[in-house]
């Protein structure tokens, strides 16, 4: 992972965005061995037009402009975007970023374009398409390139002119583009306005920094006043490869004809300017820059060319950075400053190091600056209020957070000691002093930030390869206070050596338990001359960054001898750390930015969704209420306890449990609810309860219509397919906790007649999960005869109990039928009904097949009952049947016996004589049927009428004998 | 003559359960399991020293560190149990025990045996909450004493702000979980097997806790249950939080709890009740 990630950014060290867009995994020494040498382009490109969305067209041309130092004629490779409409426009240059082409700039481009301005993109001298070679923005080359561009521009009748030759137009570019920005801006007087993004001042302070600020009076306070000539800085050894190679590789894959020259130096140093490349390898190798090589450098930046006229500057710069930190943009903004042009100064996560995550806010303020100093019709007054707060900065990105939280200052603070608010964090080390050496060669090195490593989102826990044992010293905070720092924090150690000229690194981290973490993966070179045993005082500027420290939070000052990314002494050295008692750091309080982008959609999305819903579920509450029809009380029904009519219900599965079913009970009266199983007597129970709703029909107790929960319910007592307990509580406390589940006070339950009919003794305050299924039984009658209920429903009551007990409750219903209520049991013990029942209802296929008084059903003067000693034959049956007189004949045959019902207008001893006659041996003859004989009789007949579908053969018999054997 | 089925008489009906004394007594003892687990910790192990920060020096570090040890390791799938039990149970446990019909005939409105069950349900996960955080502030005050609440970024936070953090982490946690309470009280109401309502909950959290570690569904992960469940910790990292983070885990809960009680209210109302 790691290694991948490190070549990737190997290619593209200067470009306005690191996360490359082309990834060529091509190591240093490869890329190098690759070199094409370029010569001169020659002959023009044809122009070529295109038309883009939003009528913005694009139209490249390659543009003649100064010759090589050695006469060699140029062209570079030029787009201009003009806008769709009419009229004239304000222009904007485009410059790119190191090692890029004018292709890069494209999306921008369009966009501005789109805006209403003249867009002209070019790739620079020495790369791409372009002829040339790369002078590292030189002020006679790369920059009056850019100026003969702004000619073009003047010259065009699409371009707004504030004089003859005079275009209004804007430059901007990032890290390459951004000095050539500062530079043309500051060398050419019809420039209006610049964005100069994660750029330098100083190219020498940039490549060979050095952050130790010398003791003494009139010395530099900020790292970007020092004179790089003075004490010569530390060469950027990781960055200084990575931007040649870079270089070298950015002149491959164009549309440059091959090499026409194969000479080492051509090979070695590619479209590089060679006196330049030879300094560079030169400084590379040595870790020590010519003086030459310094001045070149020096003079290849916005340091040598702004003097005292400046177009309105923003300058962003990122902080995460480890080519280009916000030193130099400090030393840019101080130079702009001094010129009295407007300046704002924005400092955003990402830079060489990573991608921006506030990319849409710069890219805002690009645009709100350019557009108030450039695009403005009338340009405003330069002493005018800012477009953009003077000074933005991003803070670390905290937990969660999408982005780094930006936040702005009235005014650009800089980085000077002068110049912050600065307060102190006291320092703590674990002795007074530390010795750390430098081995010789200076290997092995601290690596103390990987550069790029931050573009992937990484971060490694690499403090025990920057803390090497012996090589290394540390102080730690303490007593930390809440805080927010803004720039770059001071230390002062004092140094004592063996030798005259000391290096050192000095970094910042923050100890969380034993993890040791950098926030900003940044380290400060320190290069000092001393005299060898003499302690000396230096100052170091970390790098500039913006921390925020909480409070009681440790933080951590590493000081290392070594460090992979620069390229440091290989002299063997002992120095001497003396740790000073302070960390001076540089405080702001400034106003948060609520980031227009950052608008919490989310919660408002939720919050309407949430709201939405809930006026849903209100508005369809409302409506179903008023929808429901209410059943209307029954007056005409009120004085009879029970009245089921026309009660229909089909399951989902299809299976009409319930067909037309009606009957009434009437007070004092014991029903009898018979059936065989599946008749729907427990559906039609479970309707009578309210706990299934029937599709249609209704029932009323007392003329109050049943529905789910109706009132009326607590006017009835349940006992439906067995009993239900609370299994932890005893019986007692289940009688108590389903009482005052009704609401009811307690005195109207009636617990000791209740606790009389279970019957449990002891038992009661036992948990019920203990009972046997008896005695759960009663316990559930009890309970449902709690209130003493109008109506009482009773299914199977009988079950788990035994004969003793049941002989008990017989009386007990009727009694509690006596008091004028009324008792509906459905049993399919057809003599304990036949007992206690005044009245049945016999259910069939969920139809009513039957009903009535018992006395009614079983007795009656033209029904006469034989039984046989064998089965009937069918011929003596046939004659039966036949006879005059007879009404019907019903035959339950139980294979060695037989009973025979005879229903006749005839006298019974006729009945009889008829049936000795037919050839039937009768044992015996009855006048009474039993309750049973009734029910199979009708159940059979029920059954021939309309079960023929659904019984296959013999399948009435063996139907009653199944029900016979319940 | 008062309301059919109070809270009071529902409560009396929940407070004996088995089920409702092990909830409340793992609560209770997980917290002293912690201690004796750290007791038996020796320190860091030699050459490991750079691992990173141990969670057993923070747990350890006071009463504050511990309690949010506590919370933060038993917030996510043991919360997500009781809750499912303490909403999701009440009513397949009547089913199961065939008294749901009698309470429905006593009659108590279904409407209001829904609502009676809910409120006493998660009235008793606030108070497992509540009692979970308190016993673990008194555990940790015993044992490791009152040290100000170390922050895991560095830094400490004073009592004085630390509890009312605390005050605010609790009512977060609480509603953080009510999605999964109102998914197995939907469930409940249609089955009659509680460990039906409590599985298929957890079922939900632990799929959707699935697809919120794969990276590729991006920012649709936020609408998973449980994405925003560490939420809190934004209260604890930093002395200025970001209530964002929170902010769309309570509306996010709240949206799923209510979607889920309706249909579950929904859904009790229609029921042919047969168990």
């Amino acid at each position: 992972m790691l290694v991948s990630l490190r070549v990737g950014v190997h290619n593209l060290p200067m470009r306005r965005r690191p996360v490359p867009r082309r990834v060529r995994p091509v190591a240093v020494i490869s890329a190098l061995a690759l070199v094409i040498g370029l010569g001169g382009l020659t002959g023009l490109a044809p122009p070529a037009a295109a038309t883009t969305a939003a009528g913005v067209t694009e139209t490249e041309a390659m543009v003649p402009v100064g010759t090589e130092p050695d006469g060699t004629p140029v062209q570079i490779d030029t787009s201009t975007f003009a806008p769709g409409t009419t009229g004239r426009h304000p222009a904007l240059l485009l410059a790119h970023g190191f090692g890029g082409s004018k292709a890069d700039l494209d999306t921008q481009a369009k966009r501005y374009a789109a805006q209403g301005w003249v867009v002209v993109t070019y790739t620079a001298r020495g790369f791409g398409a372009s002829g040339g070679r790369i002078h590292l923005d030189d002020p006679a080359l790369e920059v009056a390139d850019a100026r003969t561009l702004v000619d073009t521009l003047a010259a065009r009748d699409d371009v707004r002119l504030d004089a003859t030759g005079d275009p209004r137009v804007a430059v901007a570019g990032g890290s390459y583009g951004g000095a050539l920005a500062l530079m043309l801006g500051a060398t050419d007087p019809r420039i209006d306005g610049i964005v100069a993004s994660i750029t330098w001042n100083d190219l020498a302070l940039s490549l060979f920094p050095q952050q130790g600020l010398p003791a003494g009076d009139g010395r530099p306070t900020t790292p970007a006043r020092i004179d790089p000539t003075d004490v010569p800085g530390i060469y950027k050894q990781l960055w200084g490869s990575r931007f040649f190679a870079g270089s070298v590789a950015g002149s491959q894959g164009t549309s440059a004809p091959p090499a026409t020259s194969t000479t080492p130096a051509d090979l070695l140093c590619g479209r590089f300017d060679l006196s330049l490349c030879h300094g560079l390898t030169a400084a590379a190798e040595t870790g020590t820059p010519a003086p030459e090589l310094l001045d070149t450098l020096r003079g290849h930046g916005p340091n040598a060319v702004i003097g005292d006229r400046m177009p309105p500057t923003l300058l962003i710069q990122g902080l995460t950075d480890s080519l280009f930190g916000l030193d130099q943009a400090d030393a840019n903004a101080r130079a702009i400053a001094a010129t009295g042009a407007p300046l704002a100064v924005r400092w955003t996560d990402g830079g060489h190091d990573a991608r921006s995550a506030t990319q849409a806010q710069d890219d805002a303020a690009a645009e709100a600056w350019l557009g108030h100093y450039v695009k403005a019709e009338t340009k405003p007054a330069l002493e005018g209020s800012l477009p953009v707060a003077a000074f933005t900065y991003a803070l670390p990105q905290a937990r969660r957070q999408s982005a780094p939280p930006l936040v702005t200052l009235p005014a650009y603070p800089g980085l000077g000691e002068d110049d912050a608010t600065w307060s102190t964090i006291p320092l703590v080390a674990a002795k007074d002093s530390s010795r750390i050496l430098t081995p010789p060669g200076g290997q092995p090195a601290s690596t103390t930030s990987i550069p790029g490593l931050a573009a992937a989102g990484l971060s490694l826990p690499t403090y025990q390869l920057a803390a090497l044992p012996g090589q290394s010293a540390h102080m730690d905070t303490r007593d930390v206070q809440r805080m927010t720092i803004v720039g770059s924090p001071r230390v002062t150690l004092t140094i004592t050596s063996v030798a005259p000229e000391v290096t050192l690194f000095v970094s910042l981290w923050q100890v969380q338990g034993s993890a040791v973490s950098q926030p900003r993966p940044l380290v400060a070179p320190v290069r000092a001359r001393v005299t060898p045993g003499v302690p000396t005082e230096v100052t170091v500027a970390l790098p500039a960054g913006t921390w925020t420290v909480e409070q009681g939070s440790t933080w951590r000052v590493l000081v290392t001898s070594t460090d992979t990314a620069f390229a440091g002494s290989r002299d063997a050295r002992a120095d001497v750390i003396a740790f000073p008692t302070a960390l001076a750091v540089p405080t702001a309080v400034g106003t948060p930015v609520s980031v227009a982008g950052e608008r919490d959609t989310e919660s408002w999305l939720l919050a309407g969704a949430l709201v939405a819903l809930l006026a849903g579920l209100g508005a369809r509450a409302w409506w179903a209420r008023r929808r429901r029809a209410r059943l209307p009380f029954r007056e005409d029904l009120a004085d009879v306890p029970l009245v089921v009519s026309h009660l229909v219900k089909t399951y989902a599965d299809g299976h009409r449990a319930v067909d037309d079913v009606s009957w009434r009970a009437e007070r004092g009266q014991v029903v009898g609810l018979l059936g065989p199983n599946g008749a729907g007597k427990t559906t039609t129970m479970r309707m009578m309860l309210g706990l299934i709703r029937p599709d249609s029909g209704t029932v009323h107790v007392a003329g109050h219509p049943i529905t789910p929960g109706a009132p009326i319910l607590g006017r009835v007592g349940a006992l439906v397919e067995g009993p239900g307990f609370l299994p932890h509580l005893t019986g007692r406390e289940n009688l108590q906790a389903f009482w005052r589940a009704t609401g009811r006070p307690a005195e109207e339950a009636g617990f000791e007649e209740a606790l009389d009919v279970a019957a449990l003794g002891g038992a009661l305050d036992r948990p019920v999960r203990t009972y046997s299924h008896g005695m759960k039984q009663r316990l559930g009658i009890a309970q449902a005869m709690l209130g003493k209920p109008d109506v009482l429903f009773l299914d199977e009551p009988t079950n788990g109990l035994d004969p003793p007990q049941i002989a008990a409750m017989r009386p007990i219903l009727q009694a509690y039928a006596a008091t004028g209520r009324t008792v509906v049991v459905s049993s399919h013990l057809l003599a304990e009904v036949e007992m206690t029942c005044s009245h049945v209802v016999v259910m069939h296929a969920g139809r009513v097949v039957t009903a009535g008084p018992v006395a009614e059903l079983v007795a009656s003067e033209d029904t006469t009952v034989i039984e046989t000693a064998s089965a009937p034959m069918e011929g003596a049956l046939a004659t039966l049947t036949g006879a005059h007189g007879i009404r019907s004949v019903e035959v339950i045959d139980e294979g060695d016996r037989a009973k025979i019902t005879i229903v006749a207008d005839r006298p019974r001893p006729e009945v009889v004589r008829l049936a000795l006659d037919a050839g039937l041996d009768v044992t015996g003859v009855g006048s009474r049927r039993h309750l049973e004989e009734v029910f199979l009789g009708v159940i059979a007949s029920a059954q021939e009428v309309g079960g023929a579908q659904d019984s296959g053969a013999g399948g009435v018999v063996e139907r009653l004998r199944q029900v016979r054997a319940r | 003559m008062s309301a059919p089925l109070s809270f009071r008489a529902e409560i009396g009906r929940q407070l004996g359960r088995r089920r409702t004394v092990w909830i409340f007594g793992i609560l209770i003892v997980l917290p002293l399991l912690f201690v004796a687990a750290f007791s038996l910790d020796s320190g860091p192990r030699d050459g490991g020293a750079n691992a990173g920060t141990r969670p057993v020096d923070l747990a350890t570090g006071g009463a504050a560190n511990f309690t949010i040890f506590v919370l933060l390791v038993s917030g996510e799938l043991l919360l997500y149990i009781v809750a499912a039990l303490l909403a999701g149970d009440p009513v397949p446990a009547e089913a199961s025990w065939s008294s749901l019909r009698y309470l429905l005939t006593a009659p108590v409105a279904r409407a209001r045996l829904l609502t009676s069950k809910l409120v006493v349900g998660l009235l008793s996960l606030a108070v497992a909450v509540v009692v979970l955080a308190v016993w673990a502030l008194l555990v940790g005050w015993i044992a490791y004493g009152t040290a100000v609440f170390t922050i895991p970024g560095g830094g400490t936070m004073p009592w004085g702000t630390f509890l009312p953090r605390l005050a605010i982490v609790l009512p977060y946690l609480f509603v953080s979980v009510l999605p999964i309470a109102a998914i197995a009280f939907w469930v409940g109401v249609r089955t009659d097997t509680p460990l039906a309502a409590v599985g298929a909950a957890l079922i939900a959290y632990i799929v959707a806790g699935i697809l919120d570690s794969i990276d590729a569904l991006g920012d649709w992960r936020k609408a998973l249950p449980g994405h925003y469940s560490r939420a809190w910790l934004d209260l604890l990292y930093s002395s200025d939080p970001d209530w964002s983070a929170m902010r769309h885990g309570v509306l996010w809960s709240l949206l799923y709890a209510v979607l889920f009680v309706a249909i579950g209210f929904r859904r009790f109302d229609r029921k042919d009740v047969l168990s």
